[in-house]
């Protein structure tokens, strides 16, 4: 028992409520908002450490023993994506106070990112599988809101698309937990795995794998499921932008994760090798999108699919070393994808276009913009001393030592597409004649460029200290591997 | 008596299909209607249809229907609730700003060169 892990979910969650009662005073919700943010990261980090000297943490809501009551569980892997989204709401919090504009402000804006934690916060803590569509629609709701927040001709356009598609996998999630609860009889995650391996080699249970994989597939765009994202994501403001591609499609990919460790990993010919297939055509599709554009908006946001396929590739390999290559470099993704979408947020404030054709000689007005995104690129693609190196060399040497030769070179080529598409940004955006620009004047680049500055350092000193962390990463892997150690958390036998 | 519901709510699936793959949007909105009923009736068939009383202690039955669907179904329709009437006032949103409710029409060229 421990109520340290309920703070993240109920911090955020006080904070929404209290913010509603003051909507027309920035400045409160400002001060309220940016208080309980930095609460939050304290509260899990201090999770994070607890859980990383004790092991695995649960606690059982209304002292109701765990299969019979909800029951949250906070391994190394949720504490620790618990607290990378603590501090990237923080840093997107900070931003928009500049930057998201007061008409936003006044209609609950900094609520709603509340509760969009809340949601985010609890699919990575819970335990229980229905609790986690209840979390999932949590998050769902408060995205359609960010998303159509301000009411542009854009925004609602493509806010019907993307909440038509989620209406339509959360139906297909109540189904498949349906079906799970008639063949297993229990809703709790640990017992669920329990019961599957009880049953054995079933072949209902791998056609309830499948549509788990298609239901999170949709939330976390993978291969032929992604078609929903490039547009939504491209409507919202920047602040917004980071944090739906810094935490939502990473929820699904953090929930394939967990079923397809803890659930479904008896079966894994077909259900691992259909995974695998799925997440080199996402790394191909990706890639082929981020090069494909000469808008700075597209280019990243198919970065996050390449991303996506890059770690569910880890997981489909199903090793201890891939594994820990899959958490390294999706705890590395999602700060990335933070930081670079708050820099092309700020190239988009001084320009006012997004069109790269548009834009050029920016490193002459804006040097620390211009080298923070250099790094922030090279981070990304994986050059040696970053943050992305780590994961993905790990990623690579499994795939190759598993004899899957295709996704390891594709996981290796993709790096270098990923690279070429960011780089392009870089020397088309940064170098050349620089030009005048209409809103050169207001932009105010100094106070945005906080935010984005901190994530890139994080990512620099997650790339030098991968000595310093390993230990924690390959705890959180540790769990995955071997399910045996959360069913035995959570039951307590 | 679950074959029965089977086949019922397959033919809602299948309804609900259709009209989300045709052009008007309210059409699409009805569909998601059907969707999310085939889907509660999918829950508690799931649970099984055994005869049993009411879930009510105060009933005093041999055996009681498995209460667990049914918490599910409700908390899945309030949601289901919200999400829609979200989805309607969108959709009414949108009529009024882009002019129309064909889908066909409500492409953008921004960002989609």
């Amino acid at each position: 028992m421990n109520n340290l892990i309920i703070l993240p979910i109920l911090i955020p969650l006080i904070t929404g409520v209290i913010l509603i009662f003051f909507s027309k005073n920035i400045m409160a919700q400002r001060w309220i908002s940016a208080i309980s943010a930095v609460i939050t990261v304290i509260a899990a980090s201090m999770l994070a450490n607890h859980v990383y000297r004790d092991g695995i943490q649960t606690m059982d809501l209304s002292n109701w023993e765990a299969p019979y009551g909800i029951t949250l569980v906070s391994d190394m892997l949720s504490s620790l994506l618990v607290l990378t989204t603590s501090i990237i709401a923080l840093a997107a919090l900070f931003y928009s106070f500049k930057s998201i504009g007061e008409a936003r402000e006044k209609f609950y804006y900094y609520a709603v990112v509340n509760f969009l934690l809340v949601g985010v916060n609890g699919a990575f803590t819970t335990g229980d599988i229905f609790n986690l569509f209840v979390f999932f629609e949590v998050m769902l709701m408060s995205s359609y809101v960010l998303l159509v927040l301000g009411g542009t001709k854009i925004q609602l356009r493509e806010s019907i698309k993307y909440i038509l598609v989620n209406v339509i996998s959360s139906a297909l999630f109540v189904i498949a937990v349906a079906y799970l609860y008639s063949v297993v009889g229990t809703l709790n995650m640990a017992h669920i795995s329990v019961r599957i391996s009880e049953l054995g080699d079933m072949g209902i249970i791998t056609v309830i794998a499948v549509l788990f994989l298609i239901v999170f597939g949709l939330k976390g765009a993978i291969f032929p499921l992604y078609f929903w994202l490039p547009g939504s994501y491209y409507a919202p403001p920047a602040p917004v932008m980071a944090l739906f591609g810094a935490l939502l499609t990473k929820v699904g990919v953090y929930s394939i994760t967990r079923t397809y460790t803890l659930f479904f990993y008896h079966d894994a010919g077909y259900t691992h090798q259909l995974l695998q297939i799925l997440s080199i055509l996402t790394i191909i599709v990706g890639a082929i999108g981020a090069i494909a554009y000469s808008d700075i908006k597209k280019i990243i946001i198919y970065n996050i699919i390449v991303a996506v396929g890059v770690i569910l590739f880890g997981v489909s390999v199903l090793t201890p070393e891939s594994l820990t290559g899959s958490v390294f470099y999706l705890i590395h993704d999602m700060n990335i994808k933070a930081a670079l979408f708050l820099l092309i947020g700020i190239i988009i404030a001084i320009t006012g276009t997004s069109d790269l054709n548009k834009i050029s000689g920016l490193i002459n007005g804006y040097p620390a913009l211009g080298w923070t995104f250099f790094i922030a690129a090279l981070a990304l693609a994986g050059i040696p001393p970053l943050s992305g190196f780590a994961g993905k060399i790990m990623l690579i040497r499994s795939g190759f030592e598993n004899e899957s030769y295709l996704g390891a070179f594709v996981v290796l080529m993709s790096s270098l597409l990923v690279l070429f598409s960011v780089m392009k940004i870089f020397i088309r955006g940064f170098w050349g004649t620089p030009r005048a620009y209409k809103n050169e004047e207001k932009a105010p680049v100094k106070w945005l460029l906080i935010a984005p500055a901190v994530l890139t350092a994080f990512a620099v000193l997650y790339g030098f200290g991968t000595e310093a962390i390993y230990p924690v990463i390959s705890n959180a892997a540790e769990t995955l591997a071997n399910p045996e150690i959360y069913i035995n958390a959570v039951l307590k036998e | 008596m679950e074959i029965l519901m089977a086949f019922v709510i397959g033919i809602l699936f299948m309804s609900a299909t259709y009209l989300m793959l045709s052009k008007s949007l309210l059409r699409i909105i009805v569909g998601t209607g059907l969707l999310s009923h085939g889907a509660h009736m999918l829950i508690l068939t799931m649970g099984g249809l055994k005869r049993g009383a009411a879930p009510l202690l105060g009933e005093h039955a041999s055996s009681y229907s498995d209460p667990i669907p049914q918490a599910l179904i409700l908390t899945a329709i309030v949601i289901s609730f919200g999400v829609t009437a979200f989805f309607l006032v969108l959709a009414y949103r949108a009529y009024q700003e882009l002019g129309t409710d064909n889908m066909d029409r409500m492409r953008g060229t921004e960002g989609n060169d």
